[in-house]
């Protein structure tokens, strides 16, 4: 067996390290969220998300991180036909989705703080900063690979290398989405009620 | 191996995923948006009351988590998409029992306490 | 300098950390520094640096790797040793009026180091150290996974090690335990830098080993020689696969917890804290949730080198495979379900108390499978009573009485009597030295052929275990009286006088462990000495079983010059029943990774952000944080990773080999 044949088989090996990793992932965020659950009552009689949050504001960040799940399948679909141009358009038009997301977000936590509600205040806040907080991080980090993935796609083009990587930040962005599913629904929709 | 000329694998079986197709996505999308627009209507009217609405933004949340692993990660059980999906039920039931079992022990540490 | 000159540069550091009070600590300090200078100066003396570079430091070998984690791990155990030692002594003397010679809160640096650093700095370090040594050896491979990954983990962990060291002379240790339960751990109560150093060290190494956790799984699962279906694989491989899958699923809750504590200290955030509606249960929680796994963690590879020895010694193919695989599954699964068990004194209800003890109690079932399948494979076996082997029947005693006592534990009831006794101290080190210790110094002389090229002296060898053992037994089983007497944990003094000789016993029983200690320094010194007396020629010093026994010793660097391919379980050991025959094809070139300098960058970038964490240096923690991202990012510009070993090397190196093999 040719040792030059290999090199098909190990991107595979380093998508499936790179899924456990994800799986990985998924376990700090369920620790984040446990600890908001337990946490998210304890006011300590300052006001909390029911009182601070918008919802449409909130709908309008979702849309926009999921508008950017879309658009990154369609630049997966412009690089399964070796479209470099395409493949750096659509994902300029998905940094752009979350580069809104993450401002408006950032926007929000601003807001919060200048008025008073920090995490200082109470266990519920610094459980909802966290929580909320880790997955932008987790978004401006994916934003930050994806301007290194469109600057290496114009040094180098689409190579098996590239074709590897732009499936790891795939399923990164995926997963930040599903992510955001539990986020609006536990910290958001349930704090509202 | 099964694709000589190209270095790459349009149909993504060698990472074990189903096809990444437009329809795929666009269903994605549809579902998702779909299920979304739902769960902020019935919280922001008030459609139901709020233990009814509780259960049903989660069951919403969880319909959706199906749709984006099945139409975006295009997650399988296939005899490659196994190797996928197992580590995948293996990092929920954690999850389950990390979310689950926290929340179960805590409020019962006021179990002993006095009523107020 | 300006007052706010020297915030700016130094955030809170200033002279005052060092401890110059303390003669002890000094003492301590000055000793570390002596070695690291003469460390230094050897080095320096000899020209060796750029080899040092070149081929350690920078080195993505795993059968290099695992050596420097091993290493890693011995010194370390020499320091949290030094610990066990000053608390012997110290609840030796502390007794009615005495007040022994340490003061309150350094003894509680002294427990908190002593847990921390033989957990997550030997332990860790010595379990992954002896996979990397074997793992892809008996699975036919030439190299984990993410060779990359794999240094970068080894010296993250290394630099966690450092952190602690450091925070002996710069600043002081925490003195919450090694788990740093809060209130007591928030900066109210703990305000010193200690608990800070604790965060950053275990933060950075736990980084370390998720990485390792990813990369020895995806080794497993993917990268078998041909023919070696996960059935035909040997047991190391399965309990190490088991083992990694909890480090992947447990490791991100310590981070999240740790982190949690340290943004309450460096933002004022409310988690845990005493009031603001913070919740300290919810830590200690979340902390067992990880804490639970990572004992398990520790003991499956334990298991594995047990599985290999039993087989090896015995001469017998190991009895129950399959059930084998099985109770190590379900040992992974339940160790998921049981964590309660840590804190049943927290106040939970009945039903909670109940559902975790039963569980508790059901996962004793699959390790009682495990030893009575090492005593079936030993019964009408031809047995060795080689080192590896004693280790492993002083295991099947210890660890068995260890258990014993944890399932004593496990019933609720009972537990609110001894919980936080010393009888929970000696359980716990009953089952984590007859088992995680015995089983990896058993792995370590086993492999040490392997590793080295020679084997290590049978008679000190056999006399350190004899002195463990004993010891062990005479400096723990006082405690188990201790705690049913009452006595609690992490005590300096007690005035109850009754207790004295049951702590003279157990001081008496820490020398012999030490004796122990120095026997296996001198057996390390006397087989290096006569090393070419004692080589191994042939690469199967113990007519193992397993493929690694199937390469030189030491294994060349790629390996194998052929990927085995395999049809049955124990696979050198059916290709020796059917006679080897000398290799007829001709030698191919070899695809190997090359050596890089990232791992070792990232890792001092980390140092550097750890340590401005720790005393608010703003500048340093940006600088850390910037020179992690950009030096990872860098190395994904750098396309020239990888070369070929021309056929040539691999067949002069062979034929060199098969020379010795067959003289």
């Amino acid at each position: 067996m040719s040792s030059h044949d290999h090199h098909h088989n190990t991107d595979a090996i380093d998508v499936f390290g790179f899924w456990i990793y994800i799986m990985s992932d998924c376990v700090l965020f369920s620790a984040l969220f446990a600890t908001y659950a337990v946490l998210y009552t304890n006011t300590f009689g300052a006001p909390g998300i029911k009182e601070l949050t918008s919802l449409p504001y909130v709908f309008v960040e979702t849309m926009a991180l999921l508008a950017s799940s879309f658009t990154y399948g369609m630049a997966i679909l412009a690089m399964y036909k070796s479209n470099r141009p395409r493949v750096i358009f659509w994902l300029g038009v998905t940094f752009l989705f979350g580069l809104t997301f993450v401002t408006m977000e950032i926007n929000e936590f601003v807001h919060m703080y200048l008025e008073g509600h920090s995490w200082h205040v109470s266990a519920a806040l610094s459980a909802f900063y966290t929580l909320v907080g880790t997955h932008g991080l987790h978004v401006s980090m994916g934003l930050l690979w994806m301007l290194i993935s469109m600057v290496q796609l114009m040094m180098y083009g689409i190579t098996p290398t590239m074709r590897k990587r732009l499936t790891y930040l795939g399923l990164f962005w995926a997963f930040l989405d599903i992510v955001w599913i539990f986020v609006f629904t536990v910290v958001y929709l349930m704090g509202v009620l | 191996m099964s694709h000589p000329t190209h270095d790459y694998d349009p149909h993504n079986e060698g990472y074990g995923t189903s096809p990444k197709t437009l329809s795929a996505y666009i269903t994605g999308l549809i579902l998702s948006f779909l299920l979304t627009a739902a769960a902020f209507f019935i919280v922001d009217k008030h459609l139901f009351s709020t233990s009814t609405i509780y259960v049903t933004i989660s069951i919403l949340a969880l319909l959706q988590f199906m749709v984006q692993t099945l139409c975006f990660l295009r997650l399988n059980a296939g005899p490659e998409g196994r190797w996928n999906l197992y580590p995948f039920l293996f990092a929920i039931f954690v999850v389950f029992v990390v979310m689950g079992g926290s929340l179960w022990i805590m409020y019962n540490l006021n179990y002993n306490m006095m009523p107020h | 300098m300006t007052e706010t000159m020297q915030k700016l540069l130094f955030g809170n550091l200033t002279l005052d950390a060092i401890p110059y009070h303390n003669p002890i600590i000094m003492g301590a300090g000055s000793f570390m520094a002596l070695v690291a200078f003469i460390v230094i100066a050897t080095i320096t003396i000899k020209g060796q640096w750029i080899y040092i570079w070149k081929e350690w430091l920078t080195s993505v070998d795993h059968k290099k790797i695992g050596i420097m984690y091993i290493i890693l791990a011995f010194v370390m155990l020499l320091r949290g040793f030094t610990d066990a030692v000053m608390m012997r002594l110290q609840q030796m003397m502390a007794y009615g009026h005495h007040l022994g010679y340490l003061p309150p809160d350094h003894y509680q640096e002294i427990f908190t180091a002593h847990g921390v650093i033989m957990i997550f700095f030997m332990a860790m370090p010595f379990m992954f150290g002896l996979i990397n040594v074997a793992l892809p050896l008996q699975l036919g491979c030439r190299d984990v996974a993410y060779p990359y990954l794999n240094s970068l983990s080894l010296w993250l962990t290394i630099v966690g090690a450092a952190l602690v060291n450091i925070s002996l002379v710069i600043g002081d240790f925490s003195g919450a335990g090694w788990l740093a339960y809060p209130p007591f751990s928030e900066l109210a109560y703990s305000p010193t830098v200690g608990v800070d150093y604790y965060i950053w060290a275990v933060q950075i190494s736990g980084v370390g080993s998720l990485l390792s956790g990813i990369n020895f799984l995806v080794t497993i699962l993917k990268m078998r020689c041909p023919g070696m279906t996960l059935m035909k694989m040997p047991i190391f491989p399965w309990t190490i696969m088991c083992a990694m899958i909890l480090v992947i699923l447990a490791f991100p809750v310590l981070t999240v917890t740790l982190a949690l504590l340290s943004f309450d200290r460096f933002f004022g955030t409310h988690f845990f804290t005493a009031h603001f509606g913070g919740n300290a249960m919810m830590y200690i929680n979340l902390i067992w949730i990880w804490g639970h796994p990572e004992v398990y963690i520790l003991i499956l590879p334990a298991f594995g080198i047990f599985s290999e020895v039993v087989a090896t010694f015995s001469k017998k193919r190991l009895f129950g495979y399959a059930t084998m695989v099985g109770a190590t599954f379900a040992i992974t699964i339940l160790s998921f379900v049981v964590w309660l068990h840590h804190f049943f004194t927290m106040g939970a209800g009945a039903n909670v108390n109940a559902f975790f003890g039963i569980m508790t109690m059901i996962i004793a079932i699959p390790t009682g499978v495990k030893i009575f399948n090492w005593l079936f494979t030993m019964h009408e076996g031809r047995i060795t009573f080689s080192n590896s082997m004693l280790w492993t029947i002083g295991f099947i005693m210890t660890f068995t009485i260890g258990g014993m006592t944890g399932v004593l534990m496990s019933v609720p009831a009972a537990d609110f009597q001894v919980h936080n006794s010393l009888f929970l101290v000696a359980h716990f080190h009953n089952v984590i030295i007859g088992g995680v210790v015995f089983g990896y110094l058993a792995g370590l002389v086993y492999w040490f052929p392997k590793m080295f090229g020679f084997k290590l002296n049978e008679k000190l060898g056999a006399a350190s275990f004899v002195c463990w053992i004993v010891g062990f037994y005479v400096a723990f089983m006082p405690l188990y009286a201790l705690g049913l007497m009452g006595a609690t944990r992490r005590l300096y003094h007690y005035n109850n006088v009754a207790w004295h000789p049951y702590f003279v016993v157990a001081a008496v029983g820490v020398s012999i462990i030490a004796l122990g200690i120095v026997f296996q320094v001198l057996q390390l010194i006397v087989s290096y000495k006569n090393r070419l007396k004692y080589r191994d020629n042939t690469g199967d010093p113990w007519d193992g079983r397993t493929l690694e026994w199937a390469i030189a010793s030491p294994a060349p660097f790629y390996n194998f010059a052929f990927i085995p391919e395999v049809d049955s379980r124990d696979a050198y050991w059916e290709m020796k029943q059917r006679g080897l025959h000398p290799e007829k094809r001709a030698y191919e070139d070899i695809h190997m990774p090359k050596n890089t300098g990232v791992g070792f960058l990232i890792a001092l970038f980390g140092g550097l952000f750890c340590f401005g964490m720790v005393w608010h240096i703003y500048w340093m923690i940006g600088l850390g944080l910037f020179g992690i991202i950009a030096t990872a990012i860098a190395r994904t510009f750098n396309h020239d990773i990888d070369y070929y070993v021309p056929a040539a090397e691999v067949e002069r190196i062979e034929t060199e080999f098969l020379k010795r093999k067959n003289a």
